[in-house]
């Protein structure tokens, strides 16, 4: 069990949702979404843009009502009743532009309790902790656009929050940002503090998230950890053999697919061992024989269908030219 | 509740001080005075063309031979000294010349000048016999040379205003409160719509939401905009009150309000508070609603014809206090603030003004929460039915 670091312990679920609907005109934004956040963990919701992910977390946060469903957030269905212990950082990052960086963090903080004397105190500190001392007495609109993410970052822990949410926090960040981010979210985790966040990048979700949920068109398809998502699938055999036919070739699954001396299949439910014994009888000449897990992107396009998957890479791509 | 004050605060404390200690702020202030430096310039324009037309009066009730004389040495005096500093006089037959003041009668005298030349007399209120002995003993003076070699010493009897002409004071003293209140009313509400617009292009708006209930940002806001206002009213009613200092015996006096002057100015600054607070809460619903500038100009025009329209019908009824159409502009809240203070004008009453912020208050609070759910209904949200029109929204399940 992990612990705060005002000594509180990390037990039971953070958040829990249970058919959430938010239907904006006639479009079903949400669609009966299920979700449990275990508190202390890293929880990823996974899904391209349009998704359902940012007004999923706006309800999850009481910021709109769902129009079905129930959510109940730190032991509360009325979120805002818990605000002061919730960090939370919107995709659209907005600051005033004429508050000083530190008076910034500073404000966050008081909306969410914090006293503004303490709040700058903290915001002074938590600028030189992260190398942007030299930034704490400039106007935010001075700052450049990643500096300007740190201070609003920073904003949303200034008052140690059990529940940090981030929407696409990865997002607009270079690669070196965003791995500070990374060990930021970690270090947060190993505090006790439960982080959730959207993304669509695979990968994010992949390095950090204990569980996720893969969300499309408003419908959460999968909820649970990265690896039950990457046990939906068989894994993968590659096999590359000397002899280009013959019996052998009775003994491979029949969704083996060849690319000259190569042959990809799924591993069948008996196993390897039998497949090698025939392959090995039928001289086939095994030259190589690999068995991969699936990928996370893998379980995606098999949870989530191949558009939305083909969809969540062009955005990462774009957002990658972009950085 | 505590919450909701401490949020508000936050968010009210943000407000004015950005707004207090920017540039802008300094601009601002400066606002109405081009407009007042015109509006000055003209009326002195008007003013002179208003001695000219219409120079004071003053009823001369003398015998025959002091009154010719009288009228002569006032058109020589007028000559040395110009048409605007000596008073007009008019010969008139009057056994009780007092009754020459009364609201009952011609009332473009000033006072009455009777008596004889010798032992003349001025019948005036205390501030026309005050401004008017000083030329009207010249004028004596020079219509019995060589005939007296001591300069003339009018008496003096004032005389109190007439119960009609007080009627008729308050009646003036309350419009101009109105006129002032919506003035400045519709001049400082609308700062409260470009406030929420500029916070939704920062993006802000989220974060708020997120963290503290929308009424509390509602709430902080337009508190933190009223003490702005107020702040700039202090500014501009300090210039007003050196350049009326300044300007001595050049500015018209307004009738005595019923409930006293330091009453009325109190009354005033807490309708002004409840008109402001009340155009600024629909305004700010109106701001929850829109997403762009041009929308809101869009939407908040008819909000701003329709306080003009309550200010006419407020306005309207100030002379029909009692009958069921100042009852209703009592009533209707965005009306009612001209109302009352048209009341505190006129009558002495205090406890429905007690009753009246009460009430206005409550509507106050109404249209914040109404604002706060059209603003959680129609704008955080994602997805296509974000553009839907604003009719849609309003009706739209909660």
């Amino acid at each position: 069990m992990r612990t705060l670091a005002r000594g509180q312990a990390v037990t039971g679920n953070a958040i829990e949702a249970r058919g959430l609907v938010k239907i904006f005109g006639r479009q079903r934004a949400v669609d009966g979404v299920d979700l449990t956040v275990p508190a202390g963990s890293i929880f990823g919701i996974l899904g391209p843009n349009g998704a359902g992910k940012t007004t999923t977390l706006r309800m999850l946060l009481g910021i709109v009502d769902p129009d079905e469903g129930t959510r109940t957030l730190l032991g509360t269905d009325h979120p805002l009743d818990v605000a002061k212990r919730v960090g939370y950082l919107p995709e659209e990052r907005g600051l005033y532009p004429s508050m000083k960086a530190y008076d910034a963090i500073a404000f966050m903080g008081a909306l969410r309790g914090l006293p503004l004397a303490e709040g700058r105190k903290r915001g002074r500190a938590m600028l030189e902790e992260h190398g942007l001392g030299k930034a704490a007495d400039k106007e935010v609109r001075t700052l450049s656009k990643g500096m300007a993410q740190t201070v609003q970052l920073l904003g949303t822990l200034v008052h140690e929050p059990e529940l940090i949410v981030l929407d696409e926090p990865f997002s607009g960040l270079d690669a070196l940002n965003q791995a500070k981010l990374e060990r930021l979210i970690r270090a947060q985790a190993d505090r006790g503090v439960t982080v959730i966040f959207s993304t669509h990048v695979i990968a994010h979700a992949e390095r950090l998230c204990e569980r996720i949920a893969i969300i499309a068109g408003g419908k959460v398809p999968f909820t649970g950890s990265v690896s039950e998502a990457r046990d939906r699938l068989r894994p993968q055999v590659r096999l590359e053999t000397r002899s280009l036919d013959g019996p052998w070739r009775g003994a491979l699954p029949a969704d083996a697919a060849p690319e000259g001396h190569f042959w990809h299949f799924t591993l069948p439910e008996t196993g390897v061992e039998p497949l090698l014994r025939a392959l090995i009888e039928g001289e086939a000449g095994i030259q190589s024989l690999s068995i991969e897990r699936p990928g996370l992107h893998d379980a995606f396009v098999a949870i989530a269908g191949a558009d939305a998957a083909r969809q969540l890479e062009e955005e990462a791509r774009q957002e990658t030219a972009d950085a | 509740m505590r919450e909701l004050l401490r949020a508000s605060w936050v968010i009210a404390r943000r407000d004015f001080a950005a707004i207090i200690f920017s540039k802008a702020f300094f601009f601002f202030l400066l606002g109405p005075v081009f407009p007042l430096a015109i509006g000055v310039a003209a009326g002195s324009i008007g003013g002179q063309v208003a001695r000219d037309i219409d120079r004071p009066s003053f009823a001369l009730v003398m015998a025959a031979s002091d009154s010719e004389a009288a009228l002569a040495a006032r058109t020589a005096l007028a000559e040395q000294l110009g048409e605007g500093r000596v008073p007009m006089l008019v010969a008139m037959q009057s056994d009780a010349p007092e009754q020459l003041l009364a609201a009952t009668q011609d009332t473009r005298f000033l006072g009455v000048l009777t008596g004889s030349l010798a032992d003349p007399q001025l019948i005036g209120t205390a501030g026309e016999i005050e401004r008017w002995q000083g030329p009207l003993e010249l004028l004596v003076e020079r219509a019995r040379k060589g005939e007296a070699a001591a300069p003339a010493r009018l008496a003096t009897r004032a005389v109190a205003q007439s119960s009609g002409s007080q009627e008729q004071g308050r009646l003036v003293t309350a419009q101009v409160g109105q006129a002032l209140l919506v003035l400045l009313t519709m001049l400082l509400a609308g700062m409260v719509l470009s406030n929420l617009v500029e916070e939704k292009t920062n993006k802000i708006i989220e974060i708020l939401a997120a963290a503290v209930p929308i009424d509390s940002i509602f709430l902080g806001k337009l508190f933190a905009m009223l003490a702005m206002a107020l702040i700039g009213i202090a500014c501009w009613a300090g210039l007003a009150l050196i350049a009326i200092t300044l300007a001595g015996n050049g500015v018209p006096d307004l009738p005595a309000p019923a409930t006293g002057w330091p009453m009325f100015l109190a009354l005033g600054v807490a309708y002004f508070a409840m008109a402001y607070l009340l155009l600024g809460s629909l305004f700010l619903g109106i701001g929850a609603m829109a997403t762009t500038v041009r929308e809101v100009q869009t939407l908040s025009m008819p909000a701003t014809m329709g306080q003009l329209l309550f200010f006419f019908l407020a306005s309207f009824s100030v002379t029909r206090l009692g009958e069921p159409i100042e009852l209703f502009a009592v009533a209707f809240p965005f009306s009612s603030p001209f109302a009352m203070l048209a009341r505190a004008a006129q009558e002495d009453v205090l406890w429905q003004h007690l009753l009246a912020l009460g009430w206005q208050a409550a509507w106050v609070l109404l249209l914040i929460r109404f604002g706060a759910r059209l603003f959680r209904r129609n704008v955080l949200k994602s997805g296509g039915g974000a553009k839907r029109g604003l009719i849609a929204g309003l009706m739209a399940k909660p």
